[in-house]
């Protein structure tokens, strides 16, 4: 049948045909839907783990057990389950073990673009990458072969455009796998180092093979039109190329690690000039260029950003599709924004009424960082606030640390937040942590965690208490507050940023996108209003400056009251029915 | 026939997801080559978002490049203005009559363009403008304004009522089905 899917959904897809039974993740854009439609599949077992790292030991743990298992997460998580990654690549597998990873060129959704097939090189583990929906479904599946054929877990790459694009698929049968039967082999399964020194072997052995079976495997196809021009590329990029090129001669990697050096030199030499064309660093290049094959690639095209087909054509030839209409228009920028009801609003607006320093973290509430909120310093990566604010203590002592918080989401707290808050603990800190406990795992798009109760597949669970946690790792100052109490959320704030130890604030709200969530419904501002302008503090995108007046936009705004909170004139109140 | 490529763009949680879904399963029913590249993540979070729709015998790359769009569908008047340049001479631009300020205007330091429609107007862009917000009140739901806003685009293609039908169909939920298939029929009809 045929049906129109995203590349994550065809992923999913891939791994059900493929027989997967266990899947585990942590939600990360562009990778997350991967996941989230697996576990429409009532033969897999999945679960959203607290961080990649677990995740792919979870995965790991089920392929030695002898099932085939996945395991997905973006580029940065591959930084998380890295450590990992590099020893199960000397142990290898015994049900099939693919771990998805999702790069993000341009930085859609991310902090940074690196390349993951540095990865599978340094790792040595290959790795495969499929250039549109159809080719993830049937990568995934080759992937499992591979897996289980060299002994090794097999990396497949996507990147947002392969992730996030949706196109036709015809889906097949699921595959009758059996488990495998577990067998205690310490030589292979435990990695100390008298066993590691022999796995080690193994592993050249394995990349060896590997390389001799990238040049006959059809995941590597030619393409042959015109040999004036010919191209060498994978995944998204096969496809920017295609638009600009035409009819010349292609290769095109599916395995994009380790690479099919014969394949790669007979190419060369049937066509003329030599393109390779791959976003972010020249993964290809410098090993073709090693083969002592002339190519042209980063010296006409950038390390940085996201491809498309003008791109191509205004770097390679040199000119630009005529634009039809040219309106010298200043549209202001949209920038993203928190959304009406949005819990973090509430919190921003204390911190930075109380001047503090702004350690932050990874989530919608990075946003804050933004004008006009404006109230957020620093972000680096997955649960670093506290640590990074512990760190500012010491480096300019403690009072400089009572005017400095650590913030993260519920999701991040747990997925790596925890280890940070022992050491505050541990090394005699005094930062205050505020967790943003809003119910959800909110930026990738409503994701449960360990803290909200629910299994992935909506079943209840046991719930993290997190005022718990902090009380046991020796916390002993825990508040929980409401940051739509703006007084009272002031008041808690600045108590435990002036104590003498280290300490918690939960604030608690959800998240207002949330469907258990329901508010009053639009509010209007009435002629009480004084114009003071306090409202537009808060940075609502539903409350506007008329110049003349001020105005809630009612098709945006849910009724929080967060605005009738900082009014001082009763200036606002709920609005007549919206739907006519 | 020739590639057809459609453009959605707006304000990120206007639906605009769902309006995609709708012309993915359009072309799909009409057995054509298929690619929809969305925008998930950071970005959804009131920000600017734009949508790729393109079909034709066979579809490369997902994206729609400067000057390439057939149709480029707004759900917003400034977003509109910001996607001009993707526009093909012959193009349509379908424009929400909405405005949504964003955050630079809502703390003056922009200001919203003015006479947004009278300048596309002018430049010789084929323009075609919807209060979709209240056909979609009328219809009994402000959040059909999406399917309103295809119901007016649906006019500027060659696709048939029965494949939009089928579509809508597919991708709404039951429940709501009733009252978007109105919206896009009020939507039609101007």
């Amino acid at each position: 049948m045929k049906k129109l899917m995203l590349g994550n959904e065809a992923v999913a897809r891939g791994a059900y045909e493929a027989g997967v039974t266990v899947a585990a993740a942590y939600p990360g854009t562009p990778s997350t839907e991967i996941t989230e439609n697996i576990a429409k599949y009532d033969e897999i077992y999945s679960e959203w783990s607290p961080n990649e790292k677990v995740a792919l030991e979870v995965a790991i743990g089920a392929s030695i057990a002898g099932a085939r298992s996945i395991c997905s997460m973006k580029h940065v998580g591959l930084n998380v389950a890295a450590d990992p990654l590099f020893t199960v690549s000397y142990t290898g597998v015994n049900g099939g073990l693919v771990i998805m990873v999702a790069d993000d060129p341009g930085m859609h959704s991310s902090q940074n673009e690196q390349d993951s097939r540095f990865y599978a090189r340094s790792s040595k583990v290959p790795m495969l990458e499929p250039s549109d929906s159809q080719e993830c479904l049937d990568y995934v599946k080759e992937a499992f072969e591979i897996s289980e054929k060299y002994d090794c877990p097999v990396l497949v790459r996507l990147s947002t455009r392969i992730a996030h694009s949706q196109s036709i698929v015809e889906a097949g049968e699921r595959m009758q796998i059996d488990l495998k039967p577990y067998v205690k082999n310490p030589g292979k399964y435990v990695m100390m180092p008298a066993m590691a020194r022999a796995r080690h072997f193994e592993v050249e052995k394995r990349m060896a093979a590997l390389k001799q079976f990238a040049g006959e495997t059809n995941l590597n196809t030619i393409e042959w039109g015109s040999t004036d021009i010919g191209v060498i590329t994978s995944g998204i990029s096969y496809q920017y190329a295609h638009e600009i090129f035409g009819n010349v001669s292609y290769l095109k990697l599916g395995m994009v690690y380790p690479l099919p050096d014969k394949l790669i030199a007979d190419f060369a030499a049937k066509v003329g000039t030599l393109y390779v064309i791959e976003e972010l660093e020249p993964f290809f290049e410098n090993q073709i260029k090693k083969l002592g094959i002339k190519v042209t690639g980063k010296d006409l095209l950038p390390v940085t950003g996201e491809y498309s087909a003008t791109l191509l054509k205004e770097k390679i030839f040199g000119n630009t599709r005529e634009k039809a209409y040219t309106i010298d228009n200043q549209s202001p920028m949209r920038p993203p924004v928190m959304c009406p009801g949005c819990p973090h609003r509430g919190m921003f607006h204390v911190l930075k009424k109380l001047k503090l320093n702004v350690s932050g973290d990874i989530g919608c509430y990075t946003l804050g960082a933004l004008s006009p909120t404006e109230s957020m310093d620093t972000c680096i990566c997955m649960g670093a606030s506290i640590g990074m604010a512990h760190g500012m203590e010491k480096a300019r002592g403690r009072e400089f640390g009572k005017k400095t918080v650590a913030i993260l989401g519920d999701s991040t707290f747990i997925h790596s937040g925890i280890t940070g808050l022992i050491d505050i603990v541990y090394n005699k800190g005094c930062t205050t942590v505020i967790i943003l406990d809003n119910s959800i795992t909110g930026m990738t798009g409503h994701q449960q965690n360990p803290t909200t109760g629910f299994t992935i597949k909506g079943e209840p669970t046991k719930q993290v208490n997190l005022e718990l946690l902090a009380r046991a790792v020796g916390i002993e100052r825990v508040r929980i507050a409401d940051p739509f109490d703006i007084k009272e959320f002031e008041k808690v704030v600045a108590e435990e940023t002036q104590a003498d130890e280290p300490s918690v604030i939960i604030s608690q709200r959800p998240c207002a996108l949330l469907k258990s969530v329901c508010y009053e419904g639009p509010q209007v501002i009435t002629d009480k209003c004084k114009k003071c302008r306090m409202c537009l503090k808060i940075a609502c995108p539903a409350i506007v400056d008329k110049g003349d007046r001020i105005e809630i936009n009612t098709a945006l705004c849910v009724g929080c009251k967060l605005c009738s909170e900082v009014c001082s004139f009763n200036a606002i109140e709920k609005a007549g029915d919206i739907n006519g | 026939m020739d590639n057809l490529n459609i453009m959605i763009v707006g304000v990120g949680g206007q639906g605009t997801l769902l309006a995609s879904r709708i012309l993915g399963n359009v072309a799909l029913q009409s057995g054509y080559d298929v690619k929809v590249s969305e925008v998930h993540g950071m970005s959804q979070r009131g920000g600017s978002v734009v949508t790729y729709v393109k079909m034709g015998e066979k579809v490369y790359s997902p994206l729609i490049e400067k000057g390439e769009a057939d149709i480029i569908m707004a759900f917003e008047k400034l977003e509109a203005f910001r996607w001009v340049e993707y526009l093909k001479a012959e193009g349509t631009m379908v424009v929400n009559d909405q405005e949504i300020n964003p955050m630079p205007v809502i703390i003056g330091k922009a200001k919203y363009p003015e006479n947004i429609f009278d300048t596309m107007r002018d430049s010789g862009i084929k323009l075609q403008t919807i209060d979709a917000l209240s056909i979609a009140r009328e219809c009994g739901n402000i959040k059909a304004v999406n399917v309103a806003l295809i119901g007016l685009m649906a006019k500027s293609t060659h696709i048939g009522r029965e494949v939009w039908q089928q579509a809508m169909e597919e991708v709404i939920p039951k429940k709501l089905l009733e009252v978007n298939v109105k919206a896009f029929d009020a939507g039609n009809q101007r």
